[in-house]
């Protein structure tokens, strides 16, 4: 689906981030990437959307068949960036319509959609009247539309209470697992990463050289109190004190 | 209940204006606001059916040209570093102009033709439209950028979809100021050279020393200042209804 081979990058002002990194995401994967802060998960976002270019390496998207990553990806970032002039109908036939899609033809095939995102009865409402969680929900399907199989979301739900975000990772789940999707996963939260991924991602060394992978011991469907299994203790534990031995390097 | 404060304050401004010019008593040098009505009731043919068309085509000759222009120069600019910096102090430049000054220069130029008042307009008006249209289009996030990016937009995207719906507030507030600045423009313009319009009538008749009728075309002018300006007001409601709607 994707693959960082040997990929380095360095920000023109300097600063070095990634160093001959390389992994591999398997098509159909939930894979959460955590980091400390300022580790480079967003720069790896960067890199994948095509927003940047590797000084080094290759960066390879089964979508992408003339190197030209560029729209061939769904990116949600962690601010909604919902149009404020759109409505919700609107705001998420926008990747349609930069395809190049109809405008009616595109609010005939996003309507349908508005129900099974959880977000019927809003078509007509402007982004200000939403809540939190609901932005985020329209901000995904936005994603979900550029019709791309490959979605990046970056910390999506930081900024939503905590009951808002345990519903809306279980929402999440469920679009996932219909859609068929491949999802990056950016968190800060531990139990968020264990509740959702295949697999875990953590960032080791700055500038990052690898990534720890970490298979997640659950099937699926997954409930709440799965994570309070022994085995996902010790591991919750143990990926706490990775965290915290990378930030005092 | 709506707001009364400001009509309250008209009325009695008025009243006492009324009250002064009485006791003052000279017509020709401050008439009184009944004064002005009465006589503005007695030539409203004129001033309304000849000379208010004449200021109004003016006016809408005007904004329509600084609209053009000054959205073209404001989108010139905000397109690349070189060009604002170049135009940016001719711009402000332009507006030390002393317009007063300069009128008297378009008259030799176009004569006593429209083309004179229609220059006075745009030299005032397209500064603010100009302005803020240019602080509206440069006011674009640049998450928002890449965000248009990574849907693989292009630049005719992005701008259409997003930079002129993220300048238009600006547009409008530029647009309100450029509306009552531009009856301002062209009464100007007819002060210096013209053969008809409301500007043009209201010097004619202080040279015949009839203050009630040198008001009476003010009376008008005001009007439609005021009429100009709710007009963009509702166009821009109509527009911008997410702002509103929230
Ligand atoms: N445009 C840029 N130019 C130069 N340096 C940058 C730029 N963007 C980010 N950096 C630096 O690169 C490093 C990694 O940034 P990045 O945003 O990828 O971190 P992150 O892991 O997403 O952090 P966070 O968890 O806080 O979002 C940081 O030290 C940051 O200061
Ligand atoms: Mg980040």
């Amino acid at each position: 689906m994707l693959s960082f081979n040997s990929v380095s990058f360095t920000y023109q002002s300097g600063g070095n981030i990634l160093d001959n990194l390389s992994f591999n995401v398997r098509p159909g994967e939930f894979i959460s990437i955590v980091g400390v802060s300022g580790s480079g998960k967003s720069t790896i976002f960067r890199l994948v959307t095509g927003l940047d270019e590797p000084s080094a390496g290759i960066i390879s998207l089964a979508s992408d068949q003339n190197n030209q990553r560029l729209g061939k990806v769904g990116y949600m970032p962690q601010q909604d960036l919902l149009l404020p002039w759109r409505t919700i109908l609107e705001n998420a036939c926008l990747p349609l319509e930069i395809a190049g899609m109809d405008k009616r033809e595109a609010r005939n095939q996003v309507m349908p959609l508005l129900h099974e995102f959880g977000l019927a009865g809003t078509k007509d409402d402007y982004p200000a009247k939403l809540s939190g969680g609901m932005k985020q929900r329209v901000a995904f399907l936005r994603a979900v539309l550029s019709g791309n199989p490959l979605l990046l979301l970056d910390e999506p739900f930081s900024a939503l209470d905590a009951i808002t975000k345990l519903s809306m990772q279980e929402w999440l789940v469920t679009q996932w697992e219909r859609r068929k999707s491949t999802v990056l996963f950016i968190t800060h939260d531990i139990e968020e990463a264990l509740f959702l991924s295949d697999r875990i991602f953590l960032l080791q060394n700055k500038p990052v050289t690898s990534v720890d992978v970490i298979e997640i011991p659950l099937g699926r469907p997954r409930t709440r109190s799965d994570l309070h299994r022994p085995e996902m203790l010790l591991l919750k534990e143990k990926l706490m004190s990775r965290l915290q031995s990378e930030v005092t390097v | 209940m709506k707001n009364m404060t400001s009509p309250l304050i008209v009325i009695m401004f008025l009243s006492c204006w009324e009250l002064g010019a009485r006791l003052y008593d000279k017509a020709f040098i401050l008439p009184s606001p009944i004064q002005i009505f009465i006589r503005f009731w007695e030539l409203k043919k004129v001033l309304l059916l000849q000379h208010l068309p004449a200021t109004l085509l003016t006016i809408i000759i005007g904004l329509l040209i600084s609209i053009v222009a000054g959205t073209a120069i404001a989108v010139w600019m905000s397109s690349s570093l070189g060009i604002r910096k170049a135009l940016y102090p001719i711009l402000i430049a332009s507006q030390m102009i002393p317009i007063i000054a300069l009128a008297p220069i378009f008259v030799l130029w176009f004569g006593y033709t429209i083309w004179s008042k229609v220059a006075v307009t745009v030299l005032i008006t397209f500064f603010p439209i100009t302005v803020n249209t240019f602080d509206g289009l440069s006011s674009d996030k640049k998450e928002m950028q890449e965000l248009f990016l990574t849907m693989g937009a292009t630049k005719k995207d992005y701008f259409f979809k997003y930079s002129v719906p993220t300048a238009l507030p600006q547009f409008f507030s530029g647009l309100k100021i450029a509306v009552t600045l531009s009856v301002i423009g062209a009464a100007i313009g007819e002060w210096l050279g013209a053969q008809a319009g409301l500007g043009y009538f209201s010097r004619r008749m202080m040279t015949q020393f009839d203050g009630a009728a040198v008001f009476a075309p003010i009376f008008v002018l005001t009007v439609l200042g005021v009429g100009l300006f709710f007009c963009v007001t509702f166009i821009e409601n109509r527009l911008l209804k997410w702002r509103t709607k929230n």
